[in-house]
């Protein structure tokens, strides 16, 4: 074949893509911000959703007390709330702005007492509804044994809010981050079927916010738009006239429409596609640490589970550097602890290393001298490709390093949720997301009996630390003691760490204000283009 | 024809009554449930939202109670989505779907009937093999190949459509053409056959014996009879294609029907996954109806019985 038509018509293919201007940048010389949201959240009231890609929309419409901080997490940003004094991180008083729902009305005090009562009410069933215990007497009322009017929530007037908590909380503006703690619009909740409507329909008919954003129009499955708010107490700061959030489920539909100049912003890297994007130093491409950790359960009441020394053996034997590079390669970080680094004040105890001496000999200790006699275990894991590789490799370094045989399961989602809560298994995977940044968002789960442990692993002097932290109200000794358990939880290894998960997503290179952050919040009032 | 009809229509309740119990037991059979999520959520917040969602009773009180409601058609709240029922799902999915279906099935038959056809004429010819391999490899290759690969071409290469999305006419294209190439396929080897047969057929040749020019022969007297098994593959695919195809809606990004019924048995909604399974299966049942009666209208031999 004569090659000289072919190179033309690559070179027609190819000038095709550069010479016209994409879709994106019509969007962005208009302030129109095209995001790739994943998927279609089921809900966007505040208190409903349980969702991230959720909250990727509700946090342009909806603003708490204490907003999210551009550039670092462990910051406070002034959100409703222009000022807060405390007593001993205890009693909390917020004096609010003047701030405005999208409606007009004034945001004040009692909006966020209605909004909590609305959150902590039984009848309501709100499934986050355990954020906001550390206020004084919240589950007792969550739980139905005495009245709201006991909470330790009060508006002494319009603009002034007092939170009284259970116990000292030095970190508690972190903790008010949180969606569960955002305030909802009370007469447009009342028009709508009421405080204990668990199915209200106020977002799709009517969404009055506080946000930076309105919601302009919501289609399912389709596209989410929200518009600049002009009522926003902040709306000079505010660049972006809109944010188009796109449900793409498929990974690969969405890094398409990258390439094709429809998205500025995809959420998810197919895992394939990232040593491409490394290689060709793709300028999009960003990989920049997250508040997680992948870890694998032991079920600590089966045998040989029981026996710490097992735990340990499997868990030395695991050759994170390997899986980290050879598997994940999107920048992902062995895992040293079960919190992740980078929360201010806390350095987490670096426990967890491939040792494989370390791990025969304590096998052998344990009464299995190269794997002799030890029974058959099975590995569960969430039906997933990466899941499935990384079990793979991790079978074959117990297999290599340990001489033991495991057997791998994958289970559909709700399948493998059920197993855990079972506890039907061997060895399960497991994760988990701060919810902000404190220690304990990633401690208080392996209490005994806590509802997120699945490994009936108990221990007293765990349980006390952590406990004994909630009083605490030195900020140093607190965090002493949270260190203290995390190394006791290390030294027991109920669970086996793996990796420290990372962000990893493309991003138009002319979105400016935009910043890795470790929680992955980013207050879109700073997001704007440089055109 | 009308009593034909009743009949028909009568048949299918049992049917949709067999469909509706065994879905619902399968429901309840399978492992967790809509409420289900990584994170613990308190057991008394838990019972809540059964309750209010219908998943707190017994068995059967539910599964009178759901019944209930579908035959009224007072669709019941959906645990997955706060604030929808199924019928809104129904409602706002459907015409994306109807829409992708037609279109795909419209392109089907414009490629695959006169393929076929052609085909059939010059048998063991290249006109022949070259087509049908084609339609081999139509039918063999997954829309999840096809899809990204016309995207591929058709949206990123040559910038010609968009890659995904549904909001303007050009966004049509490719979700169709992915869906009916596949049928198309199907359709041009049905034909084929069908036409073999029926060109070796007495009356066909009566027909060229009389003179008849070869084309009038083969598309009027031929075809009519030739498409026969193409008609009664038409229904049943007809009804599938429109009630969504979730490879091909989530390739695209389509709001159509079949997103939601891989999601519904995903999230274990048991009011969505009966109201879309149901909804398939009357849209099944009337398309078989409509291809007899088609094939009634088509084969004058079935007029008189």
């Amino acid at each position: 074949m004569n090659s000289s038509p072919f190179i033309w018509l690559l070179a027609i293919l190819t000038l095709q893509v550069y010479s016209f201007a994409t879709e994106a940048d019509d969007a962005a010389a208009a302030q129109i911000f095209l995001f790739g949201n994943e998927s279609e959240p089921p809900s966007i009231d505040p208190q409903i959703n349980t969702t991230i890609n959720g909250n990727r929309i509700v946090s342009a419409l909806m603003e708490g007390l204490i907003g999210y901080h551009p550039t670092d997490d462990n910051l406070p940003e002034s959100g409703v709330a222009e000022s807060w004094e405390h007593e001993n991180y205890i009693v909390w008083t917020f004096h609010l702005r003047e701030a405005k729902w999208s409606n007009g009305d004034e945001v004040t005090a009692s909006d966020f007492v209605y909004s909590y009562e609305r959150m902590l009410s039984p009848e309501f069933g709100a499934k986050y509804a355990e954020f906001l215990y550390m206020m004084k007497n919240a589950q007792d009322f969550h739980q139905g044994e005495i009245p709201f009017a006991e909470v330790g929530v009060k508006a002494i007037d319009d603009k002034t809010l007092r939170i009284e908590l259970e116990g000292p909380t030095p970190h508690f503006l972190n903790i008010l981050k949180h969606s569960a703690w955002f305030p909802v619009h009370p007469p447009t909740i009342e028009a709508a079927g009421g405080m204990y409507k668990q199915d209200s329909n106020w977002t799709r008919e009517n969404y009055v916010g506080n946000g930076p954003f309105n919601l302009k129009s919501w289609e399912m499955n389709k596209v989410l738009i929200v518009e600049k708010n002009p009522k926003y107490w902040d709306a000079d700061t505010v660049r972006l006239n809109e944010i188009h959030f796109f449900p793409t489920e498929s990974l690969n539909t969405d890094d398409q429409n990258f390439n094709n100049g429809a998205n500025h912003y995809v959420n998810t890297v197919p895992p394939i596609l990232i040593p491409k994007y490394i290689e060709d130093k793709d300028p999009h491409l960003r990989m920049e640490p997250w508040l997680g950790t992948y870890f694998y359960r032991f079920n600590t009441t089966k045998k040989p589970l029981d026996d710490s020394r097992v735990r340990k053996a499997l868990s030395l034997a695991i050759n994170q550097r390997a899986i980290v590079r050879r598997i994940l390669k999107g920048g992902q970080q062995p895992a040293q602890g079960n919190t992740p680094p980078g929360i201010a004040g806390y350095e987490p105890p670096k426990l967890v290393s491939y040792n494989p001496k370390r791990a025969r000999e304590l096998l052998a200790a344990a009464g299995f001298p190269d794997g002799n006699g030890f029974p058959k275990l099975s590995l569960i894991y969430n039906t997933s490709e990466l899941h499935s590789d990384i079990a793979e490799a991790i079978q074959q370094m117990w297999k290599s390093i340990l001489g033991i045989e495991i057997s791998l399961r994958n289970q559909e989602w709700k399948v493998y949720l059920d197993t855990l809560r079972e506890m039907n298994y061997d060895i399960a995977r497991g994760s988990w997301i701060g919810d902000y940044m404190y220690p304990d968002t990633f401690l208080q789960m392996w209490q005994t009996g806590d509802g997120n442990n699945y490994t009936g692993w108990s221990n007293d002097r765990y349980d006390n630390l952590i406990r004994g932290s909630f009083s605490e109200i030195d900020a140093v000794a607190r965090l002493e003691m949270l260190h203290q358990a995390e190394t006791i939880l290390l030294e027991e290894m109920p669970i086996a760490p793996i990796y420290y998960y990372s962000r990893i997503y493309r991003i138009d290179t002319k979105v400016r204000g935009w910043h890795p952050k470790l929680l992955d919040n980013h207050p879109y009032k700073y997001v704007y283009f440089e055109n | 024809m009308l009593r034909f009809i009743v009949i028909r229509l009568l048949q299918a309740i049992p049917v949709l009554l067999a469909i509706y119990t065994i879905t619902f037991f399968m429901i309840k059979a399978a492992p967790g449930g809509p409420f289900d999520a990584e994170r613990k959520v308190p057991e008394s917040v838990l019972e809540k939202q059964r309750a209010y969602y219908g998943y707190g009773d017994s068995l059967s009180t539910q599964y009178f109670r759901l019944l209930k409601r579908h035959i009224t058609f007072d669709f019941p709240p959906l645990a997955s989505v706060p604030g929808l029922t199924s019928g809104d799902i129904i409602k706002n999915h459907f015409g994306p779907s109807v829409q992708l279906g037609l279109l795909a099935m419209l392109a089907a038959v414009l490629i695959g009937v006169p393929t076929g056809t052609l085909a059939s004429t010059k048998p063991n010819s290249l006109f022949d093999y070259a087509p049908m391999s084609v339609a081999m490899i139509g039918i063999c290759l997954p829309t999840f190949v096809i899809g990204p690969l016309l995207a591929l071409v058709f949206g990123l290469w040559l910038g010609w459509l968009p890659v995904s999305g549904w909001f303007e006419w050009k966004d049509r294209i490719l979700p169709a053409l992915t869906l009916g190439l596949f049928y198309a396929a199907y359709i041009a080897r049905m034909t084929r056959g069908g036409m073999l047969e029926i060109l070796g057929m007495d009356y066909v040749r009566t027909a060229r014996a009389k003179g008849l020019k070869e084309l009038l022969v083969v598309f009027k007297h031929a075809l009519r009879g030739g498409i026969m098994p193409v008609v009664s593959f038409f229904g049943p695919a007809l009804a599938g294609v429109v009630s969504g195809s979730f490879v091909v809606e989530t390739i695209f990004q389509v709001p159509g029907m079949g997103r939601h019924f891989v999601q519904a048995a995903l999230n274990r909604d048991h009011s969505l996954i009966l109201t879309t399974v149901l909804f398939y299966a009357i849209l099944i049942i009337v398309a078989n109806i409509l291809v007899d009666i088609i094939q009634v209208i088509l084969n004058p031999k079935l007029r008189y019985q």
